[in-house]
């Protein structure tokens, strides 16, 4: 992970020592000065996000996690869809389960906060069982049977009365603090979270195991035979991803203090998740991220005129998927050649480079 | 007895899967497409009849003759012009587009027809039932739904393995470039497919909506049903798809029986159970690579 320019075998100074007349016109590199410059400010913007609760209201820190739910989650969905070519309708489910578990542990008595890391994992380690059944589906397949494993879970939720049934509960454990604390801290924990899974995701993708998963995205009996081990990497990216749904959950529940089976379990997380990965762009890190925006603040402006809204966002994937297949971040990529967090490797021949 | 019966019902009942299940199988077959928009089309089939009935007084079953064919020309527009762009080895396009599709489909019927539950009336029919001996009551709105569902199946199934236009899609199917060589309009011919499995989950729907009740948020639920149908019974084959309904169907009812609210579950346990023990469903026909 040291950096940035790496030279290619035999590209400059040991072709040149050879005194070869064909050195090979090109440098490999992986974004140079940009990729710097975002990941500082990367840094600089988490650490403007942390102040907020000093300076802004609590109902702004409120809108903010959900932000930051929706970027996890666009992220997580683009994990799957964009990287391990693997479609799925159901990470509600996982969602469901880590609010779930977070509303469990806080009635065994556990502070929610703490609690929160937990029901991330419970959800990815959920996953793994579950990944044994939906992999042996493929394409629009799997996105159902996915869809289907979450109904299940919902079933099985709304028959434990211990956790509220078919209505519902609320978070214990947090009537100690005062409203303007619960909520900075509840802000606090997200923003920490949120970052944590995205710089994992990052750091993920730029290493060896990243670029086996590029290469099963693209053709997996290629990648399969070149000696990526394909279903392990898969059910490494589902549990990641498992583990990130389920982190929102738990901020979902900690951040508005009540659960409902049917909203928690709801497809419409799913929809809202593809709205932002395929909005932002599929298959680049800042594409999802830059689609979660766009769609909260669509949201934010639209909310309110109901089912007319909805059938707009509806109308507008349909136009990105089949005019604009890249979406708005990656047709940006494409005009400008910026990319601020690079997770592959890129061929510039000597000429062309301009510096 | 009240088993036999569960048994009995579920059969029925998964009659209208299968027929639901019939159009995701065809496209699937033909296009290796996956319709998420599979349910919301059953439920605007199910609006567009509830409409023709109440502005004309038609026999609600009577709309078919409207309604089939007019969800066959949507379809094949919709195929020829949208979705035709997404057809290929990467099924992300196409999932995304019949994805939005469904969104918008089930919220325009939510804003035209609000989030109330209705049903067809279909008069005397939907009480009358055929008494068996042991007490069993088999409702003839069921058994002809069965026996709908049972020659529309049959027909495909006739017209795919022995029609010439059966032949074209077929062959489209297992190479549409070698079909262009030898002068097939593909696009034509996935448009046609697809206008023909639309033209079934209108059936599927209006039958439904006679049987049962249905609200624009119905849809879901049916492409689910559909799609386990599909799945238990095996890839690419219709009979299969048939016998996929009933399974579910008769995991459903006799589910119903143990606890009226454990149904749907135990239906969703049964398609995880062949997933798990016999994932290429009980009739596969192809090998989905």
């Amino acid at each position: 992970m040291t950096d940035a320019r790496m030279t290619a075998p035999g590209a400059s100074s040991p072709a040149a020592a050879l005194g070869s007349r064909h050195v090979p016109a090109y440098t490999v590199t992986r974004g140079g000065r940009t990729a710097l410059a975002a990941r500082l400010g990367f840094l600089i913007l988490v650490g403007l996000l942390v102040s907020v609760p000093f300076n802004l209201t609590p109902n702004v820190a409120n809108k903010l996690v959900t932000l930051f739910v929706l970027v996890l989650l666009a992220s997580m969905w683009n994990l799957l869809a964009g990287f391990g070519g693997m479609v799925s309708a159901g990470q509600q489910g996982f969602i469901g389960v880590g609010a779930y578990t977070l509303l469990f542990l806080a009635q065994q008595g556990m502070n929610p906060y703490l609690a929160v890391p937990l029901a991330a994992l419970a959800a990815g380690v959920l996953s793994l069982p579950m990944s044994l059944l939906a992999f042996r589906l493929r394409g629009g397949y799997l996105a159902i049977g996915t869809w289907v494993m979450a109904e299940v879970l919902r079933q099985l939720v709304v028959r434990i009365d211990g956790l509220g049934a078919g209505t519902g509960a609320s978070l214990p454990g947090l009537s100690g603090y005062a409203p303007a604390q619960r909520q900075a801290d509840t802000y606090w924990v997200a923003l920490a979270g949120t970052a944590i899974v995205l710089a994992c995701l990052y750091l993920l993708l730029r290493s060896s195991t990243g670029a086996g998963l590029t290469a099963i995205r693209d053709n997996e009996v290629a990648a399969a035979s070149s000696g990526v081990r394909v279903v392990l990497a898969k059910r490494l990216l589902f549990a990641l991803a498992a583990t990130g749904c389920g982190l929102a959950g738990a901020l979902t529940l900690a951040n508005s203090l009540r659960v409902q089976p049917d909203s928690v379990f709801s497809i419409q997380w799913t929809a809202f998740m593809i709205f932002c990965a395929v909005i932002g762009g599929i298959g680049t890190l800042e594409g999802p991220m830059l689609g979660a925006v766009v769609f909260f603040v669509l949201e934010d402006r639209l909310a309110d005129s109901g089912t007319l809204y909805l059938v707009g966002l509806g109308a507008l994937a349909i136009a990105i998927a089949a005019f604009l297949p890249a979406g708005l971040w990656g047709e940006a990529q494409k005009r400008l050649g910026l990319t601020l967090f690079p997770v592959g490797h890129r061929l510039v021949l000597r000429d062309a480079r301009t510096g | 007895m009240t088993w036999v019966n569960a048994t009995l019902q579920g059969i029925l009942l998964g009659g209208l899967f299968g027929l639901f299940a019939a159009g995701l199988s065809l496209m699937f077959g033909v296009m290796r497409l996956v319709n998420l928009a599979h349910g919301d089309i059953a439920v605007l089939a199910a609006f567009c009849a509830s409409v023709i009935v109440t502005a004309t007084g038609a026999a609600p079953l009577l709309t078919l003759l409207a309604v089939a064919p007019v969800l066959a020309l949507f379809g094949y527009v919709l195929q020829r012009f949208l979705l035709d762009r997404t057809v290929g080895a990467d099924p992300l396009p196409s999932l995304l587009v019949t994805f939005g599709l469904a969104v918008i489909v089930q919220n325009v019927l939510l804003d035209v027809f609000s989030a109330d539950t209705r049903g067809l009336n279909v008069g005397g029919l939907a009480t009358a039932s055929l008494s068996l001996p042991g007490g069993l009551r088999l409702g003839w709105i069921s058994l002809l739904t069965f026996a709908v569902a049972v020659t529309i199946i049959g027909g495909l199934q006739v017209f795919l393995s022995s029609s010439p236009q059966g032949r074209v899609l077929r062959a489209t199917s297992d190479d549409p470039e070698v079909a262009r060589l030898v002068g097939l309009d593909s696009r034509h011919v996935y448009a046609t497919a697809t206008a023909l499995a639309f033209a079934t989950v209108a059936v599927a729907g209006v039958f439904l909506a006679a049987r049962t009740t249905f609200n624009p948020t119905s849809g879901s639920s049916l492409l689910i049903f559909a799609f386990e149908a599909v799945i238990i019974g095996g890839l690419g084959s219709l009979w299969g798809t048939l016998a996929g309904g009933v399974i579910l169907g008769i995991a459903q009812t006799v589910g119903s029986q143990v606890d009226p609210t454990l149904g749907i579950l135990v239906g969703h346990l049964v398609f995880l159970t062949v997933l798990a023990i016999r994932p290429q469903g009980l009739l596969p026909q192809v090998v989905t690579a």
